[in-house]
């Protein structure tokens, strides 16, 4: 892997500070998603569980403790995953890095 | 026509899927072979990884070991499916950028060791054969249950299909097989589920149906089910009987696993880019998802079926397919009382006099998805779609399995180990070979099982977790983490998690309670506890040692982002 060469100091001082800053997004949107991730399905499914299962998800007969250990927790997993696409697709637009399609900028 | 009759027309026919698509998709060189060349469509690429990941175990006995622990099967659900946000946000991409063919590459290259790369083959392996045997397994009960061939003949057919599918196409043939096998086996899962969501509760969606009120009754699916098990003695179906600790610690031990699964994550190589490998995860996610949440419902519907059909019947009056699958053994009756009622009660019962009941059934969990359309006396078309499904979900899984094994030997051991001079076609040929006595040794245990496969195969889970998850997830987050670290990260972690595994399910299997479980962890949960070590040891030794040379650590840089500012289109392509 070739790295381009810099004329001045400069530019790589600004190259270093986007990256960081980038990789300070990115671990943002990760942190707050995983966040999501735990409680629905450690929290809500397992840790109190059964404070939830005291409620019945209105007009069904799922006590909701039990209804997030088995169903709700896989569909918030499915929309995590599409939201971070979408979030990381727009950062990777905003720092110029993402992949090109057919032609350089 | 009948049962059998369905079963072998409608598994001809997708065997002949199967092999024309095989045909089609031959690979041709290395690259095609371990990565399909790295231009599989992520939409395809989801449903690929969504027939690699759901194994007959997700198939066949998940919904089964569901209906019989009710709240505590739900360790699975979340265990095989959240691991997909970990895998989508913390591993994929980024090991999509680094852009290597294998597991074991990303491992030695990272942390510059030839040791590493060693000890990440050895996991992939033995991780790789304890599943694959399982699988096998899976097709041996399908064919000598529906087409009443010998279990022998029924893994041969099977090794067959998947011999000339992974040996000609590599991940080629298996990536556009295993679209097909998708398919198949969603198909296969869902028409039962929503035949019997419509019978039952008279709401096609099973997702929903569970949850709604039977139709005779009135009430609630889940609240006669609790009554039912209250009655029978069992614990309650939503309340369940492990501990929170212990749930915990098998849901996170499951999660982290599925994130560390050798055959899962080489699927994120085969797309032409980084931003490809994040949407592959998420559509991924999302077909598995509509068999895990379908399965819950199945499990509900399975076991309000099974306590309607036997609990205090007359045993002389049981339907076909419980003579049946009794004479395969998986249904076993004993009156002990002999008063020719069938008693199926749980530890708590007792009588109207205040005596314990004794349990007269004991039926295999492994059986009720595939029982279950007869049990509910569904058309014939439908018992056959459920074998054919169950075949498309074992085999795919075992193909991928398969793959992983026959590039850790050429690729990883010989190619990057022991002969590094291999041509591209020696390479090749030593990769379709190795496939070959994979294949082969698969069947083997197949035919032959160990008694504890099942127990094997949370084994797998636990290693994976305790060993790769960390060393991949630091190799990439943390710039400072060096070889030792790493090397001694995946010692710890495997030893510790193996040793307890080992102890409580071979050694000592008495002693397998929770009183003596440290921190009332069971064995499956306990990768969990491993992993925490691995991580703890990982940063403790790296701190203690020189740093990472500079190469590597640009590496790590270098694999954060997509593509670097002044990178031309065609280096971030490479």
């Amino acid at each position: 892997m070739s790295h381009p060469d810099y004329s001045s100091d400069s530019h790589l001082v600004r190259e270093d500070q986007t990256r960081s800053e980038y990789w300070r997004r990115n671990l943002q949107y990760v942190g707050i998603l995983l966040s999501i991730w735990f409680a629905v399905s450690y929290g809500a499914g397992i840790l109190f569980v059964d404070t939830l299962n005291e409620i019945t998800v209105p007009g069904t007969g799922f006590p909701l403790g039990f209804w997030f250990a088995q169903q709700g927790s896989i569909y918030v997993f499915v929309v995590l995953i599409f939201v971070y696409v979408f979030l990381m697709n727009r950062l990777d637009r905003a720092f110029k890095v993402d992949e090109i399609e057919e032609v350089d900028e | 026509m009948t049962v059998q009759a369905w079963t072998f027309a409608l598994v001809s026919l997708s065997f002949a899927l199967y092999i024309g698509i095989a045909i089609w998709s031959r690979a041709n060189s290395t690259s095609e072979f371990y990565v399909a060349g790295k231009g599989v469509h992520p939409v395809a690429n989801g449903m690929a990884t969504a027939a690699d990941w759901m194994s007959a175990a997700s198939f066949i006995s998940m919904a089964g070991i569901i209906s019989f622990l009710g709240y505590d099967g739900s360790v699975y659900l979340m265990g095989w499916t959240g691991g997909y946000v970990l895998l989508a946000l913390l591993l994929a991409p980024y090991l999509r950028k680094f852009g290597a063919f294998t597991v074991p590459d990303f491992v030695g290259d990272r942390y510059y060791s030839q040791a590493a790369r060693m000890v990440a083959v050895v996991c992939a392996i033995f991780v790789s054969f304890t599943y694959v045997a399982g699988q096998m397994r899976g097709v041996g009960i399908v064919f000598s249950r529906f087409l009443e061939i010998d279990i022998t003949l029924g893994v041969i057919i099977g090794m067959g299909i998947v011999f000339f599918y992974a040996v000609l196409g590599g991940m080629k043939g298996i990536t556009y097989t295993q679209v097909a096998q998708y398919c198949v086996l969603i198909f296969a899962y869902t028409v039962p589920a929503i035949f019997l969501s419509l019978l039952i509760t008279g709401n096609p969606i099973p997702q929903f149906g569970f949850g709604g009120a039977e139709q005779e009754t009135g009430t609630y699916l889940l609240d006669h089910l609790n009554r039912l098990h209250e009655e029978l003695g069992f614990a309650a179906y939503t309340g369940g009987t492990k501990t929170t600790i212990d749930i915990f610690a098998i849901t996170a031990a499951l999660m982290v696993g599925t994130a560390g699964l050798p055959h899962v994550i080489i699927r994120f190589y085969t797309v032409p880019k980084v931003r490809d490998a994040r949407i592959s995860a998420g559509w991924a996610l999302m077909f598995i998802a509509i068999l895990y949440t379908v399965a819950p419902a199945v499990a509900v519907f399975a076991r309000t079926n099974l306590l309607n059909t036997v609990v205090n019947e007359p045993y002389a009056e049981m339907p076909e397919w419980f003579t049946k699958w009794e004479t395969t053994g998986l249904i076993t009756f004993e009156d002990h009382n002999n008063d020719g009622l069938i008693q199926y009660v749980g530890p708590a019962a007792t009588a109207a006099s205040g005596e314990p009941l004794q349990n007269e059934l004991t039926i295999d969990r492994d059986i009720m998805v595939l029982a279950n359309p007869e049990i509910a006396r569904l058309p014939n078309w439908v018992i056959a779609l459920v074998a054919a499904g169950g075949l498309a979900a074992a085999l795919s899984t075992a193909a991928g399995l398969l793959l992983v094994v026959s590039t850790a030997v050429s690729h990883d051991l010989l190619k990057r180990g022991l002969r590094p001079k291999i041509t591209e076609k020696g390479e090749l040929v030593a990769a379709r070979i190795s496939a070959a006595v994979a294949v082969i040794i698969a069947g083997y245990l197949g035919i032959n099982p160990f008694a504890f496969v099942a127990e094997v195969v949370a084994f797998a889970f636990g290693l994976a977790a305790a060993s790769f998850f960390p060393v991949i997830i630091l190799g990439i987050f943390s710039k400072r983490l060096n070889r030792e670290g790493a090397i001694a990260g995946m010692l710890v972690g495997i030893t510790f998690t193996a040793a307890y595994i080992v102890y409580f399910k071979f050694v000592n299997p008495a002693a397998n309670v929770a009183d003596n479980w440290w921190f009332g962890i069971s064995p499956e949960g306990i990768g969990t506890v491993g992993m925490a070590l691995n991580f703890a040891v990982a940063l403790v030794v790296s701190r203690f040692t020189a740093p990472p040379p500079e190469h590597v650590q640009s590496i790590v840089e270098r694999i954060r982002v997509p593509r670097e500012s002044g990178e031309t289109h065609q280096t971030a392509e490479a």
